[in-house]
């Protein structure tokens, strides 16, 4: 990410334009990754954030490594894009749950754990093939209460994460929708370092199983399983 | 423990496992008294049920006596004697709230896998394959039974194992069968299959108010358990074409509601069942569907076709012409068990329904290998076998 030094109008507008742009496709009803196309999601996020946040002051521009590396398809990043609807939970209860990140291994396999750090920031870690672990600190880079959270990892994180949980009413009666969108994509600069190595065999499916284990939680209080039990083999 | 455990198709053998332990907060686990076989189980026995992995411990129709309990399960108690529904569901969900307990969302943990395959994964089901959900079933001794404090139903003293144990499944599946009928007076019901969910959807459709009832086997202790326990006029469908017989019967309308009380395995008759039989046997066609078809044909204009008999995957040939315009209703599913229970545990306490009646055999655990044989086979006038474990 380049540092944006100060802003011609033009580019003013065009990043006023932007976040409305990301907004909508963020919180609308169409699919998100089809939305976001070849862009990355980290990239529509931090729009989305507006330059809000001081520390970033980040332009939604891709530095010319990074487009680069995506038209070569070199990038190979995992996107999962999962929507379910969860009776008796209001999107309060929901955002609170998710809010405190601690909770996110519960029903996310693929994290060992997440460490809050302070309000926004959180240390996670991720279960890698062979008993490897791979960590980075994640930071809240925009939320709306009981509606939004998104979050980037930090620049110099071993693995490039972003994602964004949504809760929003369902029709009377028929609970509350949660969709999540998360990308995992190897640092930039770090060529053929590719996610599916770190995560092993179908991660987009692993992370998107992750959701309807989450729902489980929530309806039924505990998370549907056959661990452990007998069989004659 | 002892349990009955898939090993490939016509290999069930009873192997030696490790017991069943509590593992989620609502679960309860069961030393079972009474579990039987099912023709369900036959699909899988058969080889027709994918993701089946061998060691699999089988069984879907058990009862018994709570042994331990969660933390989370206050309804009942150690030493409670319960029946537990087939379907294993979470009581919470959309689908569980409206009665839908065979749709349940949470009890699969391998939804995702049926995804792929149905769009929507539904309930998981105990000891019949990992696309179900893969937990080991109630064919052996002790058995592990999640979200306990919505399944299992105490039984009230002074009723037996034999009266109570066909509230698990094939009770509730004839009846749902014959309600899903949505029968009206003078309606004339025709009955696909005389197995023991034939037999109770048959009585189920009188008990829901059908002026005649048709069944239809070929199996002859079994069409005439139909016709002389239940009271059905029958049809040997190996001696006459059924469809004609029905419109004979029926003054020419058809049955108002047909059931398919057979499914997937139908067996089938002439060059249409030879036809299925080789497809069947190439997985071209996953299942035969010779009863739908006929059911399909049969089933007088505006009226319901009802499936009770499993299907799995994909059908070849089915009539949609003759479903489409003469305005057919279908009506299927994975039977709604908890729905039932009360209801029809009222009916056997007050005399209206004795399920045991399609009790051929009680065979001791260590037996089943040799009880599916014979359900399998129809030997011995096998109907329905109990297990002692
Ligand atoms: N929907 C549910 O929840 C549910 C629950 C239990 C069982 N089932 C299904 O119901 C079906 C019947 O179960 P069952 O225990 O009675 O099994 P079963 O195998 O004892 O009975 C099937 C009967 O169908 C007869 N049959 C075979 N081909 C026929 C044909 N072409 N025409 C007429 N009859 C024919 C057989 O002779 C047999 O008597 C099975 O498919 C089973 O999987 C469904
Ligand atoms: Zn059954
Ligand atoms: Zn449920």
């Amino acid at each position: 990410m380049e540092q944006a030094s100060s802003n011609t109008p033009e580019q003013e507008a065009t990043s006023l334009s932007e976040t409305e742009r990301w907004g909508s496709l963020i919180t609308g009803g169409a699919m998100v990754l089809t939305g976001l196309s070849q862009r990355s999601l980290r990239g529509a996020l931090l729009a989305l954030a507006g330059g809000s946040l001081a520390y970033h002051g980040a332009t939604s521009q891709k530095s010319l490594t990074q487009q680069v590396t995506e038209a070569t398809g070199l990038d190979k990043s995992i996107r999962v894009e999962k929507t379910v609807t969860i009776l008796n939970k209001s999107p309060e209860e929901l955002y609170r749950f998710w809010r405190n990140f601690e909770n996110l291994p519960t029903f996310m396999k693929h994290l060992k754990s997440v460490t809050v750090l302070d309000n926004n920031r959180s240390h996670w870690v991720a279960n890698a093939p062979v008993g490897n672990t791979v960590e980075w600190d994640a930071e809240i880079i925009t939320e709306q209460e009981n509606h939004l959270i998104a979050w980037t990892s930090v620049d110099d994180a071993q693995i490039d994460h972003s994602g964004f949980v949504r809760f929003q009413l369902a029709p009377p009666g028929r609970g509350t929708e949660v969709k999540v969108v998360m990308e995992y994509s190897p640092p930039a600069g770090i060529v053929g370092a590719t996610v599916a190595k770190l995560f092993g065999e179908e991660p987009e499916q692993q992370i998107g199983d992750s959701l309807a284990r989450f729902k489980m939680f929530m309806e039924a209080g505990e998370i549907a399983t056959t661990d452990g039990q007998p069989a004659g083999r | 423990m002892k349990a009955v455990c898939w090993h490939g198709a016509h290999d069930m053998r009873v192997d030696t496992v490790d017991d069943p332990k509590l593992t989620n907060p609502r679960d309860a686990i069961i030393k079972i008294t009474s579990t039987a076989i099912c023709g369900s189980d036959l699909h899988m026995y058969n080889g027709f049920i994918p993701t089946m992995q061998p060691g699999d411990i089988v069984g879907h129709e058990f009862m018994g006596e709570v042994v331990e309990l969660g933390r989370d399960v206050k309804n009942l108690k150690v030493g409670d004697r319960v029946i537990v529904p087939f379907p294993i569901s979470c009581g919470h969900c959309f689908f569980c709230q409206r009665d839908l307990w065979s749709l349940c969302d949470n009890s699969n943990p391998n939804a995702p896998m049926v995804e792929k395959l149905y769009g929507h994964s539904p309930a998981a089901l105990f000891g019949y394959s990992h696309l179900f959900g893969g937990y080991a079933g109630g064919q052996a001794e002790y058995v592990r039974v999640p979200f306990a404090d919505v399944g299992p139903m105490k039984v009230p003293d002074g009723l037996t194992d034999d009266q109570v144990l066909f509230l698990t499944d094939i009770l509730p599946t004839g009846y749902m069968a014959a309600e899903n009928c949505n029968i009206q007076p003078g309606d004339i019901v025709a009955i696909w299959g005389c197995g023991p969910v034939g037999q109770f959807a048959i009585q189920s459709a009188f008990l829901l108010g059908a002026e005649r009832v048709i069944a239809i086997d070929r199996i002859p202790e079994r069409l005439q358990l139909a016709k002389e326990k239940c009271g059905a006029e029958v049809i040997n469908y190996e001696e006459i074409d059924p469809g004609e017989a029905l419109k004979e019967m029926t003054g020419g309308r058809g049955p108002d509601a047909c059931i398919d009380a057979v499914g997937l395995e139908a067996h089938g008759m002439g060059l249409e069942g030879f036809y299925d039989k080789v497809k069947q046997s190439v997985r071209l066609e996953t299942d035969r569907p010779n009863v739908f078809r006929q059911a399909i044909v049969a089933c007088r204009k505006g009226g319901t076709v009802s499936l009770a008999g499993v299907y799995g995957g994909f059908l070849d040939k089915i009539p949609m012409g003759a479903a489409f315009n003469k305005g057919l209703t279908f009506k299927m599913g994975q039977t709604h068990v908890h729905k039932y229970l009360r209801p029809l545990l009222n009916r056997i306490q007050a005399g209206e329904i004795d399920p045991s009646f399609i009790i051929t055999h009680h065979l001791p655990l260590e037996a089943a290998p040799h009880g599916y044989d014979i359900f399998k086979n129809k030997k011995e006038e096998c109907i329905k076998v109990v297990l002692k474990p």
